[in-house]
């Protein structure tokens, strides 16, 4: 007996004391900070385990953050608006004493920092998530984090200059990154900026810090043009049979699916049988051999207020147009909305990029890394073309294809986008498949 | 020291053999003949009442400078110089000071053994109270020894015995002085910063030439003294390169590169790009008679060429 007392005690000195430090959970490795959004809760609310508690936005997605255990919110550590660094301690809450996590928690103390197969004990939004770009990593093709230690000098110039030590190359002892290495990324940020060029706000000009998410997709577009070496085609399409099969079905598939028709459900449709003919297409570099990869997820570049985003239908081609009419429908209104969750922008394997919207007809998008190739679909225009000698008004649109040189050769390359053409031009105008 | 004796008639020498034999280096040969028996005072073999005569001479108005002819036989001396001399300013609250120097030859690389060989300098360094001062080339050794002479304080002067021979070097006539305290950076780099003194600095020089070939450039701070430290001249030099090395004949452990290294890792620790390493002799009693050992013993450019290439590719 005098074990269940103990046991009744040991309960009650958890209902009496424990107080959980909620930290920002890491998500994702290349996820280093967060700002703090709307607190859903507040301080003295019960709280519910999962219930949302706080909105946060990195550079990735915004994302409500739940709670890890069912209790009290005690205190907020940090308020809206502010950056913190993910695992910073941003709130506690009272656990309740039969909360079995509770008292696991109590029985060991809470570590400052979190071993991954601790996180969940203590709380994580998500785990085993792989590195994204602002625009999709296109798979789990990273090779785990490396164990990297810096030296003060580099952390400090890390510091004081806003640097990711992450994506510098050491060219130190064992790829240790040295000063001079982050020196060198300092000059050449040096050098591209502009108030480091004697511009300043009194010489008619503005100058907007970064957001995370425009910072990203710099770094990301930096990579993609240094590190890639792109070829480029583009074919015409014929799409007069798509232009009336969508004119004549318009109305009846917005009553129907409560969205509009548009091209774009089409273009995926082709892209995604094109790219199991030419896997080829939906594949990575990767350094000594080239990874396929079995999904196909295509990317689909929506401009938004904060920059590009570019979520991702994942298995594009187990979908039929509707499916993807809806599915494009609802993606654009989550980035339209700030609603996007990680997994909406992680895992692409090719994206479409639709220029047309801005009346462009001719365009070389750059490589989403690390996929290979990315597409971009142009304005429809009617055009006189020539068939069977006679000229005649068809809808021409344009298809620009940048492909990764070192994965595809122009015959692949070219053999794909005819595929995606020959399935656009062969849209049967009377019925949507 | 002779045109520091001719301008102020109360610096005086003593020591052994310092006088007819015009000491055991030569240091004050002919001093005897031109200033005279009641200022170049041979003194029997015994170093503490060398040290305590020039003690009681200090504090009475002159200004002696008293060789040891080793510094392998100063310990001796130790309650005149650390138990005495180092207090008396602090302990007569500024009224009685001690304007002595004590020269000394040190250091190993002449084949003296355990009796002729021996690095001092932190025995002395550690105590408050003391400067101590070890120039490595000529030019130094001259305006060192007039500041020290010229100093209300003790100096320990230490000379190293294989730079008397090995080391030449331009000395002005005229009049100059050194400061006491201020280091000296005697080549400028980018990559590795040397720490080092007396007759190291030229092994330093010699491994910076050799590296240099390499592509590394080595910034090399000649010390001058080791008490007080050039706190400035150390740290503005480590922040620089952020990679630091310090080289002492002297055995390693307590040793000036320990304070050295404490004094960048407690002050410019942000700016360290690597850790701190040190080139010392190793931890054993005395100088080898062996001149094999000998040679093991005395870091050499060889060693100073490794470490720098291992904190260059760090």
């Amino acid at each position: 007996m005098g074990f269940c007392a103990t046991n009744d005690l040991y309960g009650e000195l958890v209902r009496k004391v424990l107080n959980m430090k909620i930290e920002l959970p890491q998500v994702g490795e290349s996820v280093t900070e967060g700002v703090i959004g709307k607190w859903l809760k507040e301080v003295g609310d019960r709280v519910e385990k999962y219930d949302p508690l706080v909105e946060v936005v990195t550079d990735k997605v915004n994302m409500e953050m739940p709670s890890p255990v069912s209790g009290e919110l005690t205190s907020i550590l940090v308020s809206e608006g502010k950056t913190v660094l993910m695992g910073a301690v941003i709130a506690e809450i009272a656990v309740d004493g039969d909360d079995e996590h509770a008292t696991d928690a109590l029985k060991e103390p809470i570590p400052d920092t979190l071993e991954p197969s601790q996180a969940d004990r203590i709380g994580t939004l998500l785990k085993d998530v792989s590195p994204v770009g602002p625009t999709g990593s296109g798979g789990h093709i990273s090779e785990g984090p490396v164990v990297q230690r810096y030296s003060p000098a580099v952390s400090r110039l890390a510091a004081e200059h806003g640097i990711d030590l992450s994506r510098i190359t050491g060219t130190g002892m064992g790829g240790r990154v040295t000063r001079n290495d982050v020196m060198a990324v300092v000059g050449s940020q040096v050098e591209s900026d502009p108030t480091s060029t004697g511009v300043s706000e009194t010489d008619n000009v503005e100058v907007v810090p970064l957001t995370p998410i425009r910072r990203t997709i710099a770094e990301n577009m930096i990579r993609s043009a240094t590190q890639i070496p792109q070829a480029w085609t583009m074919m015409e399409v014929d799409v007069t049979n798509l232009v009336n099969l969508r004119e004549k079905f318009r109305l009846e598939f917005k009553r129907t699916h409560g969205v509009n028709l548009t091209y774009m459900p089409f273009t995926l449709q082709a892209v995604a049988a094109s790219l199991k003919d030419h896997p080829g297409v939906n594949s990575s570099w990767g350094n000594n051999s080239i990874i396929l990869k079995h999904r196909i997820n295509i990317g689909v570049a929506v401009a938004s207020d904060a920059g590009l985003v570019v979520p991702v239908i994942h298995d594009t081609d187990l979908l039929d147009v509707a499916g993807l009419a809806v599915a494009v429908d609802d993606l654009a209104r989550r980035v339209r909305d700030g609603k996007l969750s990680l997994s909406d922008v992680q895992d692409s394997t090719f994206t479409i990029n639709n220029t047309g919207v801005f009346g462009s007809v001719i365009g070389k998008p750059l490589i989403n890394p690390p996929e290979a190739a990315i597409m971009n679909t142009e304005a429809v225009i009617k055009r006189p073309v020539v068939i069977d000698d006679e000229i005649v008004v068809r809808s021409i649109m344009n298809l620009c294809l940048t492909f990764d040189h070192r994965v595809l050769d122009g015959a692949e390359a070219g053999a794909f986008l005819k595929s995606v053409k020959s399935r656009l031009e062969s849209i049967d105008s009377d019925n949507i498949v | 020291m002779r045109e520091e004796m001719s301008r102020d008639d109360r610096v005086f020498v003593m020591g052994e053999d310092i006088g007819a034999r015009g000491g055991v280096f030569l240091a004050t040969d002919g001093f005897y003949e031109h200033f005279g028996e009641e200022r170049v005072i041979d003194t029997p073999l015994a170093e503490s009442s060398i040290a305590g005569i020039a003690l009681g001479a200090a504090m009475n108005g002159l200004r002696p400078i008293a060789e040891i002819e080793f510094a392998d036989f100063i310990y001796p001396t130790f309650n005149q110089i650390i138990g005495e001399a180092a207090r008396v300013r602090y302990g007569s609250k500024g009224s009685l000071s001690v304007p002595m120097v004590i020269r000394a030859p040190y250091g190993g690389g002449v084949r003296g053994g355990l009796y002729h060989s021996q690095s001092v300098e932190t025995f002395f360094a550690h105590t408050p109270g003391l400067k101590v001062v070890a120039p490595a080339t000529p030019y130094d050794a001259k305006g060192l020894l007039k500041s020290s002479i010229r100093d209300e304080d003790p100096v320990i002067f230490l000379e190293h015995k294989r730079t008397y021979r090995l080391v030449q070097g331009e000395v002005p006539d005229h009049e100059y002085l050194v400061t006491l305290g201020k280091a000296d950076v005697k080549m400028e780099g980018d990559d590795v910063t040397v720490f080092t003194y007396g007759l190291m600095l030229h092994h330093c020089l010699e491994a910076a030439r050799q590296v240099a070939r390499e592509g590394i450039s080595v910034e090399i701070v000649d010390l001058r003294s080791i008490r007080p430290l050039d706190n400035e001249t150390i740290l503005s030099s480590a922040k620089k390169t952020g990679k630091v090395l310090i080289v002492h004949e002297d055995t390693k452990a307590l040793g000036v590169g320990a304070e050295v290294s404490a004094i960048i890792s407690e002050q410019a620790f942000e700016h360290l790009d690597s850790p701190i390493k040190r080139v010392t002799g190793p931890e054993v009693p005395a100088m080898p008679f062996s001149p094999s050992l000998e040679d093991v013993f005395m870091p050499d450019s060889d060693r100073i060429v490794t470490a720098i290439q291992e904190l260059a590719v760090y």
